[in-house]
């Protein structure tokens, strides 16, 4: 299936629930994408997943964006079955970036997300686990962001080199 | 050789502390000597060279290695119990070493011509458990821990096929004296007990099967006794960095590492005493006397050894489980079902 | 083999004797983790309860590095560092992403060169990969049997670009030298050599009696499970399901080639257990020979480095490009904002996802069974912390 096509069915079955935001960028250089809205994110996956035409059984990447303002999630979905591809996109804003977690549904979501968390500060809804990987439980901030500051001192240690 | 000393000595009591270190000086040599094999064999089986530079092809290497670890620092960690702490590896060198009482060197020399020499061998190396237990729980730490109770486990567990092999060989030989065990042997290679001993050929045909397959068991326990791979779980290097051995350094080390290379020279001594004839020469009458079997016990005992450095680098280890299982469900019965028939083929 | 404990003992007056579970820590440094994991485990004994990976402690920001680069091109050399055993592989996936969102189209003789050095590459780590399995099983001379290969294709490496581990080679739209000319000699030197060592090895390890018991009855990974989290590579292959992204999701010209998908069968226990990505491992080496060995009959003449850009810059857009490294799918997200420095680049390493499955298939073996379940992960800490 096409992307165009993946878009179609998506907005058919959820074009009437209330701000699903789905809006399909297509013509974008040079992967397309599908944005929807972060408040809907777990039945979309429910049914991206489950659906016989689209048995996307593969979440191959989930990576923290930030675009200038808001933080965004990106999902690289693949069927290994249907061999076809979409990407997904969440936009939330930096206040308040609450998105819902798709753990439950691709387990790979587990640790991306405590990446995506660790990393951007994005909060996911429903992980039954939030807390960071890849730096120290006890850091603040989160460095990915584009206006992170390295702060001075880490339990004593200078950190800027 | 205990005639010799007094005549030259005449102090009795010196005489028994001179009998006493004479398997001392074997052993602190034949240390040298096994480590400088231990990595050559290795080095030449895994496609490469050891240490060339030290001395002449790197024999000199082991005395540069003792060197180090005896001029290391001796730590010992802040929690441990220090007394179990510094106590252990000697008490396991004392059990390896008290085996040695026992061994027939030669025709002429015994440390011990005890009466129940191989029954005193197999439990005097028991203490071994007790020093690798103490070891184990004085480091304060949970993987010398676990090294130390699957080494327990193991080795009380493997002196049961081993205890059964020997017991076949008792069985045919009649006696428990290792000196007496030897001396059956003498009169060239069809007299060594892996040919049969010396009953008659008709019954040597069908004990000679039996007595390989105790041969073979008596081997493999005789491994997992001196923890050695494939048996070597209680140090397993991948898993517990060293076993009960992780937070020793410097003189204790070294006193560990000579006791397993004792050890593992009691065991092929034992080997060879029991199915090759420990100080006999293969052939009936060329290169007998007392120095020529001191020759043949010490060579043949080498052969088992080098024998098990062998296996050692080519193995995988086996996991704690099926370790147990081989010595209960395997050797176990296999070696009691050769002891009852060697028991009915002796008694035809 | 994790077999039920059995019933609790009883003390004297009947109740269950009190057992405690421990928590023992197989720390940052260990032999067996493969670099500096730790992972806490709440044991019962020698049986696993729970395993906890804690990750991290290689981290070096190789993202946030990305995006103050001046240039596309100088993020290969950290690309390289990311999974250090399969640089090749790492710049192959990097220059493959780029490429597409650059819309460059490289000329063939790079492409050949540029398969023939992942498939080299692709053997080099699967030594290191079986070697070091070998190891931690106990087994120590096939360590040194696979190092003693590995530094063949080592010295074909240095002989290319001057360097054996982390090399700079594959540049966004060629490479940075061309192979010498008595390159295409010793590579077909090499196949000819390498194939009695695989089947040597075979017979050294893999045949093994206790070889298999240690492995062939643990780490079973259920097909559905891998895929839903996203295993790839021999992990996925090992647990029986027929995916290879050289072969269902094409990139660069490995259609035209001939060889097969090694996919675990169940040889000697069930399917997905660690022998099986073990087995998936050696015969995935014996099908990179046969694929260096067609490349290098049929490599065209050419320049290497014509079609590299002067300037990089591509137009705004994002693009996720995915290749099969010898540790599964190595995936780089790129999204270029229009300049000459990447907006963001996130490296969707196979080890990081690989790893996490770790608590699923480790529980209710022992601790034994958790060291050879970490070496069949294949795990290189670089690129699971990046």
């Amino acid at each position: 299936m096409t992307p165009q096509e993946i878009a179609e069915k998506l907005t058919a079955r959820f074009g009437s629930t209330p701000d699903a935001g789905i809006e399909a960028k297509l013509d974008n250089p040079v992967d397309p994408y599908i944005r929807i809205s972060a408040d809907h994110v777990l039945e979309f996956a429910k049914f991206l997943r489950d659906d016989e035409e689209l048995l996307f059984d593969f979440l191959s990447c989930l990576s923290g964006v930030d675009l200038k303002g808001k933080l965004g999630a990106v999902y690289q979905l693949f069927s290994m079955v249907k061999r076809h591809k979409i990407t997904l996109k969440v936009e939330v804003p930096t206040e308040t970036p609450n998105i819902q977690s798709v753990e439950s549904i691709w387990k790979t979501a587990n640790w991306h997300e405590r990446e995506a968390f660790d990393l951007y500060g994005i909060n996911f809804i429903g992980h039954p686990d939030l807390r960071r990987i890849l730096l120290p439980y006890d850091w603040e901030g989160h460095p990915l962001r584009k206006d992170y500051q390295v702060p001075e001192y880490y339990n004593g240690m200078k950190v800027p080199y | 050789m205990e005639q010799f000393l007094t005549s030259l000595v005449g102090n009795a009591l010196l005489v028994h502390v001179i009998m006493a270190v004479i398997p001392l000086l074997f052993i602190l040599p034949y240390a040298l000597v096994v480590i400088y094999l231990e990595m050559k064999i290795a080095a030449h089986m895994q496609d490469r060279v050891a240490y060339m530079r030290t001395g002449w092809h790197g024999t000199l290497q082991p005395i540069a290695d003792m060197v180090k670890l005896l001029q290391k620092e001796d730590t010992i960690p802040a929690a441990a119990d220090k007394f179990l702490f510094i106590v252990a590896p000697y008490i396991v060198f004392i059990g390896t070493y008290a085996a040695f009482a026992a061994l027939p060197f030669s025709s002429a020399f015994i440390g011990s011509n005890l009466n129940v020499g191989i029954f005193y061998i197999v439990a005097i190396s028991s203490l071994v458990v007790v020093g690798l237990l103490m070891a184990g729980w004085a480091s304060n730490n949970k993987w010398s821990l676990f090294g130390a109770l699957r080494s327990a486990a193991q080795i009380v567990s493997y002196e049961i096929p081993s205890a059964f092999a020997i017991l076949g060989i008792v069985m045919i030989a009649g006696t428990m004296n290792l000196q007496e065990l030897s001396a059956i042997q003498t009169g060239g290679i069809m007299h060594w007990m892996i040919l049969g001993g010396t009953l008659p050929l008709m019954k040597k045909l069908f004990v000679i099967p039996l007595v390989l397959v105790l041969f073979v068991v008596y081997y493999i326990s005789s491994m997992a006794e001196v923890n050695r791979t494939p048996f070597d779980i209680p140090e397993a290097e991948s898993e517990l960095v060293q076993g009960y051995n992780t937070e020793y350094s410097g003189m204790k080390f070294a006193i560990f590492y000579l006791a397993e290379y004792a050890n593992l020279f009691a065991v092929s001594a034992v080997a060879t005493v029991l199915f090759f004839g420990g100080w006999a020469s293969p052939f009936s009458s060329l290169m007998t006397g007392p120095w020529w079997s001191a020759f043949w016990f010490i060579s043949k005992g080498m052969l088992f050894v080098c024998l098990n450095i062998w296996l050692r680098w080519t193995l995988p280890r086996l996991r704690v489980d099926q370790l147990m299982y081989m010595s209960w469900k395997v050797l176990t019965p296999f070696a009691f079902a050769c002891v009852m028939a060697l028991g009915l083929v002796l008694v035809w | 083999m994790a077999e039920t404990i059995a019933a609790p003992p009883k003390t004297s007056n009947g109740k269950p004797l009190r057992t405690e579970e421990m928590i023992i820590n197989m720390g940052p440094q260990h032999p067996s983790t493969h670099g500096v994991l730790r992972l806490e485990l709440v044991v019962d004994g020698e049986i696993v309860v729970d395993v906890v990976p804690h990750i991290g402690y290689l981290h070096r920001c190789f993202e946030k590095h990305c995006e103050h680069m001046t240039n596309y091109q100088q993020v290969i050399p950290y690309v390289d560092r990311m999974d250090y055993v399969c640089s090749m592989n790492n710049e192959f996936a990097y220059v493959v992403a780029a490429e597409r969102l650059l819309k460059i189209q490289v000329p063939e003789r790079v492409e050949y060169i540029r398969v023939i050095m992942a498939e080299l590459q692709r053997i080099a780590s699967h030594l290191i990969a079986v070697g070091t399995y070998g190891i931690d099983i106990g087994a120590f001379t096939p360590f040194l049997y696979c190092f003693r290969d590995r530094e063949k294709i080592l010295d074909l490496f240095e002989m290319t670009c001057g360097a054996r581990l982390l090399y700079n080679y594959m540049w966004i739209g060629g490479l940075s030298h061309d192979i010498p000319a008595e390159f295409v000699a010793r590579a077909k030197e090499f196949c000819a050599y390498f194939k009695p060592q695989i089947r040597d090895f075979n017979n050294l390890l893999t045949y093994n009696e206790i070889f298999v018991k240690r492995t062939a009855h643990t780490g079973i990974l259920p097909p559905e499970v891998a895929v839903n989290y996203a295993c790839s590579g021999p992990m996925l292959r090992g647990s029986g399901v027929n995916w290879d992204l050289r072969r269902d999701d094409p990139y660069s010209i490995y259609n035209r080639f001939d060889w097969d998908v090694a996919v675990g069968t169940g040889e000697t226990g069930p399917v997905g257990s660690c022998w099986d990505r073990h087995i998936v491992r050696m015969k995935e080496m014996e099908q990179s020979v046969r694929i260096i060995e067609q490349a290098l009959a049929q490599i065209p003449e050419g320049d290497v480095q014509s079609a590299i850009p002067k300037r990089i810059r591509p137009n705004p857009g994002e693009v996720y490009a995915r290749t099969e490294s010898p540790r599964g799918e190595l995936g780089f997200y790129i999204v270029s904002d229009g300049t000459g420095t990447p907006y963001r680049i996130k490296a969707r390493s196979p080890g990081f996802v690989n790893l996490s499955v770790i608590n699923e298939i480790a529980r209710g073996g022992m601790i034994a069974d958790l060291v050879a379940i970490i070496g069949s992960i294949d795990i290189v800490l670089g690129e699971v912390d990046r």
